[in-house]
């Protein structure tokens, strides 16, 4: 499980028009992303607010995964801590709620870090159950007798949303909304960066080849460490935005199925890809709900069934559906060329 | 001290369970290095044939030899089916195939036969001469049939030219190929096989747990530990590592922490073990090749 | 190929997509909008002002959320009850006039799922109220956006003694009797039966097994520290709970309560009897269904169990030409024919529907949100067929607790023979 396949190949290279395109469509889709929730119900509007939660959560994984190829299926356990880290600094510190994502984002990066560095000498299946024990204690940790003055115990806490600041013109649903898509925005970018810079190049070729990146000075533990940090740090944020738009945190609310679905959303979108993370997101929040009105009796199998469909049709999700499709395109453009001259 | 013996034969018969689903995990590994999470799921579904069979009034031997034909065929035709067509696929997309079979067998499972408790029988008779109050005949039983199972296990890998064939498709398809394997139906044979010997298990732990479609869940997560424990290329070890599960946990849960906190405590010291012995405490260190 | 021109696709496609399902939601708003559905849309009408979202001359509108997938799909079963339950009366003719509709969502007993379904109802279908949601935390979840918006959260489906706080959570009810009740049923029986009784108990850690032990502390007093011995818990997680029973039993107790779900009642049961333990055993109702929990365990192994019934038990023989359950199970076999008649939780499913339907019904015309909740708290003795005779619903504007009565009865190996007086809680 340690070679992670991977949909988009890190090339350097793209004219300037290009370039110039992109942004363009970059800007097209922030712009829906922007009027979008004045054109929507309030349930709509929280249902997309749900989805960039998730994407941030996806985003968290695929930089984990994707880029360094360390597998987990323990990211709910970071989802769980940046909530719970949320609501404590909200009702117990008093801090105002924009103070919590990051907060919450680096607490789990010490976490995350943590428990990365513990976990350097495991791979694949030994890190695939290390991380899902993780995400199996987590619940069991926070139900605790001591800990319950701070975390509420089973009966979990229950908040109040933050309101917005101009009333009359956004109401509370699109203020948060907004509030999420801003922190998303900044994460993605940030994200983009980082695997292109030197930090991305390095947990390439850790993924690549573990043993080349080591004799070339790669510094192997310490960036699977940062890699988990980092990873970790996005899923918090996530789950204190998560608690932000619920208004309600407990033990109950992750289960090791959180763990799963931010796997399964992760593999459907491109575990290597970073605009893929949205789709997954749409895909994990949208498809039980079309599961349920496929079929009264059996939605858990019909989910099921759509999602091994998915797979067999797209093993490297959809980016790279559609990075083989372009590929094709291509490779018909050059044809046509060399048969025109 | 009495009660550390109970603990510690009540955790035996726990780990048996594990140990025959850890077997399970070990067969299909060694024939595709994949690990299956929808094992459970499939065990489950066997297990559930065997009770309508027993219901429609086959004797239990048979419908237990009858289930183990039907989990083989089923575990031959998924592999067939589907995971032929993911053969060049990457692992995680195998990944999300398995996640996608455990629910929709789950799903499908609950849909035919509802989520209702149903009871299923045991082969060994309750006040048999070998059952006490340290272990009930069954346990006694289902012992047994692990420790048979294992032995069967382990001969056939070691001991056939079948066992070393799946074996040898697993480790280097091309070179299988080359020397004459069928490397195509040795990948469903041992689905096949891994699928029956998850109904053992299923049929084995239905009694203790009870039948219901969610049965199988906690206890795969129990075997999939057990056997990375014991080693998961290791027929032997696995279930070892499945009866060392048991006892640690009983242990740990009555004895150390509190029986809120046996899990977690047990998946930190197997965490611990894989640290410095990462192949697991039986399992064979895999040297890379630069 | 270059990772640029990847992205510039990549942003390409999803910003169609992100296009499309804007202008597919925007789309469903218009058309919901159109069919009359009275959400906030300022106050256009003053007619409108009375009307309640989803009431209309012939139709009132309803929602819950339920887990029809996940770990606790077991209980599916009363979402598929109680829909099956509106079919009869809408059958019937509906209710002064008026079906019933009542959608039910899955939320895989995930609360945030449940918020999310809970505004979906709310805010897209416009349902008049929501009824009989199922699990603590998922109503945890929600309690708080309805009662903020004053939509009555009818009958909900768990035994947490906080569903009866009307000074707080006015809009808020449960139904059947809180298991904080239940287990001071239990710890009075214990007193006066066994004053000097070692008892053990074995829980889930969770809330709800958490209630039980309250319910101990209330009804023992400083007592409880004499007479509770050990208590050992599990999660939902554990494939068994046989090294918490061996726990218990070397712990010397006479007396075990099992404040468990019906997987592991029934393992405690087969446990408790593999060991040659002999307590007398006392079982949480939730997990007493005797085709579901007690024939599997073995009929043999549980005769002896002890606990507090509020609903008939559907296997009872004695109940077999009983009038109130054959009217249910011509219901079950009308209705609700996919389901196991036999299962616990299609009675309950069949009593809470019919509590709501006598709110409705004495709503008369009015069926404002306030009355609703009015006529809710305002049933007096009423009865329904799958209850024992003594046991009857009274609510009030102070008492939110419609159950508050429970009979003790004990298994002789065929069915649960009740005896000793009817209980009141307080």
């Amino acid at each position: 499980m340690t070679a992670v396949s991977v949909a988009s190949p890190i090339a350097a290279g793209g004219g300037r028009p290009r370039i110039r395109r992109g942004s363009l469509w970059l800007g097209a889709l922030l712009a829906i992303a922007l009027v979008g929730p004045f054109v929507v119900s309030g349930y709509r509007v929280f249902q997309l607010s749900q989805v960039i939660v998730y994407a941030i959560a996806l985003l968290g994984l695929n930089l984990l995964t994707g880029f360094s190829g360390q597998i987990s299926l323990g990211n709910g356990a970071f989802y769980a801590i940046g909530g719970y880290v949320a609501v404590i600094v909200m009702t117990k510190a008093g801090l105002p709620y924009w103070a919590a994502p990051p907060i919450a984002g680096a607490v789990c990066f010490l976490a995350g870090s943590l428990f990365g560095r513990t976990a350097t000498r495991l791979e694949g299946l030994y890190l695939a159950l290390a991380t899902f024990g993780l995400a199996t204690a987590t619940p069991q940790i926070l139900k605790l007798d001591a800990l319950e003055s701070w975390t509420g115990g089973n009966q979990g806490i229950v908040i109040t949303k933050p309101g917005s600041p101009v009333t009359g013109l956004i109401n509370d649903d699109q203020w948060l909304y907004l509030f999420c898509l801003a922190v998303a925005i900044a994460l993605f970018v940030i994200a983009w960066n980082m695997v292109r810079g030197r930090t991305g190049r390095a947990l390439v070729a850790l993924r690549d080849h573990p043993i080349a990146a080591a004799t070339m000075g790669i510094d192997v533990a310490a960036y699977k460490t940062i890699a988990f940090g980092v990873s970790a740090m996005y899923t918090g944020v996530a789950g204190a935005l998560g608690v932000l738009i619920t208004g309600f945190i407990s033990p109950d609310s992750f289960p090791t199925l959180v763990s799963i679905q931010f796997l399964v959303g992760s593999v459907l979108g491109g575990i290597a890809s970073i605009f893929g993370t949205l789709f997954g997101a749409a895909f994990i929040e949208l498809v039980p709900d079309l599961a349920k009105k496929a079929s009264d009796a059996a939605p858990q199998a019909v989910f099921g069934v759509v999602l091994i469909a998915c797979m067999m049709v797209m093993p490297g999700g959809l980016a790279g559906l559609v990075y083989s499709v372009r590929a094709r395109l291509a490779r018909g453009t050059i044809r046509r060329h060399r048969a025109e001259s | 001290m009495q009660a550390l013996l109970h603990q510690i034969l009540s955790g035996l018969a726990n780990g048996a369970i594990y140990a025959s689903v850890a077997l399970a995990l070990v067969m299909i590994f060694k024939a595709t290095h994949h690990v299956n999470f929808a094992q459970g799921e499939l065990a489950m579904f066997s297990t559930y044939m065997a009770y309508e069979l027993i219901h429609a009034g086959v004797p239990y031997w048979i419908a237990f030899f009858l289930t183990l034909v039907f989990s083989f065929i089923v575990g031959v035709a998924v592999e067939r089916l589907i995971m032929r067509r993911m053969q060049h696929a990457p692992e995680l997309a195998s990944v999300i195939v398995f996640i996608g079979l455990l629910l929709a067998f789950n799903g499908f499972a609950g849909w035919i036969f509802s989520f209702t408790m149903k009871e299923f029988p045991s082969p060994f008779a309750s006040k048999a001469w070998y059952g006490t109050t340290y272990l009930s005949s069954h346990e006694v039983g289902m012992i047994g049939v692990t420790l048979i199972v294992l032995a069967i296990v382990f001969a056939f890998f070691r001991f056939t030219r079948l066992g070393l064939a799946m074996r040898a498709a697993a480790e280097n398809r091309p070179s299988s190929r080359l020397v004459g394997i069928r490397v195509g139906w040795m990948l469903a044979l041992g689905w096949g096989l891994a699928s029956a010997l998850g109904a053992i298990a299923g049929m084995m732990a239905a009694p203790v747990v009870f039948l219901e479609p969610n049965m199988m869940g906690p206890i795969l997560l129990y075997g999939f530990a057990a056997a990375l424990l014991g080693g998961i290329d290791n027929p032997w070890g696995a279930p070892i590592g499945g009866f060392l599960f048991g006892v640690l946990e009983n242990v740990a849960g009555a004895y150390l922490v509190g029986s809120h906190l046996k899990l977690a405590l047990a998946l930190v010291v197997i965490i611990l073990v894989l640290v410095f012995r990462p192949s697991g405490l039986f399992g064979r260190t895999v040297v890379v090749r630069v | 190929m270059s990772k640029r021109n990847w992205v510039v696709t990549t942003a390409q496609r999803l910003t169609m997509l992100a296009g499309v399902g804007f202008v597919l939601m925007a789309g469903c708003e218009n058309k919901k909008a159109g069919q009359g559905g009275a959400t906030a849309s300022g106050g256009s009408a003053a007619a409108d002002k009375t009307a309640t979202p989803g009431v209309t001359a012939t139709e009132i509108k309803i929602g819950q959320s339920m887990p029809y997938s996940g770990p606790a799909s077991a209980y599916g079963v009363i979402g598929k009850g109680d829909v099956a339950y509106f079919k009869m009366i809408n059958d019937k003719g509906g209710i002064n006039g008026r079906k019933v509709t009542l959608i039910s969502l899955d939320d895989a007993y995930v609360p945030v799922k449940a918020v999310e379904n809970t505004r979906k109802l709310v805010e897209d279908e416009g349902v008049a109220f929501m009824f009989n949601t199922l699990g603590t935390a998922n109503n945890t979840a929600i309690q708080k956006y309805l009662n903020d918006k004053g939509i009555p959260h009818l009958f909900i489906a768990s035994g947490a003694e906080k569903w009866a706080d009307p000074a707080n959570h006015p809009w808020s009810m449960g139904w059947q009797p809180s298991y904080r009740t239940e287990a001071k049923i239990y710890a009075h029986y214990l007193v006066q039966e066994k004053p000097a009784a070692k008892l053990c108990v074995l829980f889930q850690n969770d809330d709800f097994g958490k209630d039980y032990l309250a319910g101990l502390h209330d009804g023992l007093g400083d007592q409880y520290d004499k007479i509770v011995v050990k208590t050992a818990s599990y999660e939902v997680t554990d494939p068994t709970v046989d090294s918490q029973i061996v726990s218990l039993q070397a712990a010397g107790c006479d007396a075990l309560l099992t404040a468990t779900t019906p997987k592991f009642g029934a393992q405690s049961i087969r446990k408790v009897f593999d060991l040659g333990w002999k307590p007398l055993h006392l079982m949480s109702n939730v997990s007493v269904s005797i085709t579901s929990v007690l024939k599997p365990a073995g009929l043999d192994k549980s005769t002896g169990l002890v606990t507090a019934a509020y609903l008939k038990d559907p296997n009872d023989p004695n109940l077999a030409n009983d009038p109130g359950m054959n009217e249910y199970r011509e219901f079950a076999k009308k209705y609700a024919a996919d389901i196991d008649p036999n299962d616990a939780n299609l009675v309950y499913a069949f009593g809470v529907s019919m509590t709501m339907v006598k709110v409705l019904t004495q709503c008369g015309n009015d069926l404002s949100r306030e009355n609703i909740m009015r006529q809710a708290a305002n049933l007096s003795k009423f009865t329904i067929p799958v209850t024992p005779p003594e046991i009857d619903i009274n609510t009030s504007k102070t008492d939110f607790r419609p159950f508050s009565q429970m009979r003790l009865a004990r298994f002789n190996g065929t069915n649960f023979e009740p005896f000793g007086q009817v209980i009141a809680a307080d």
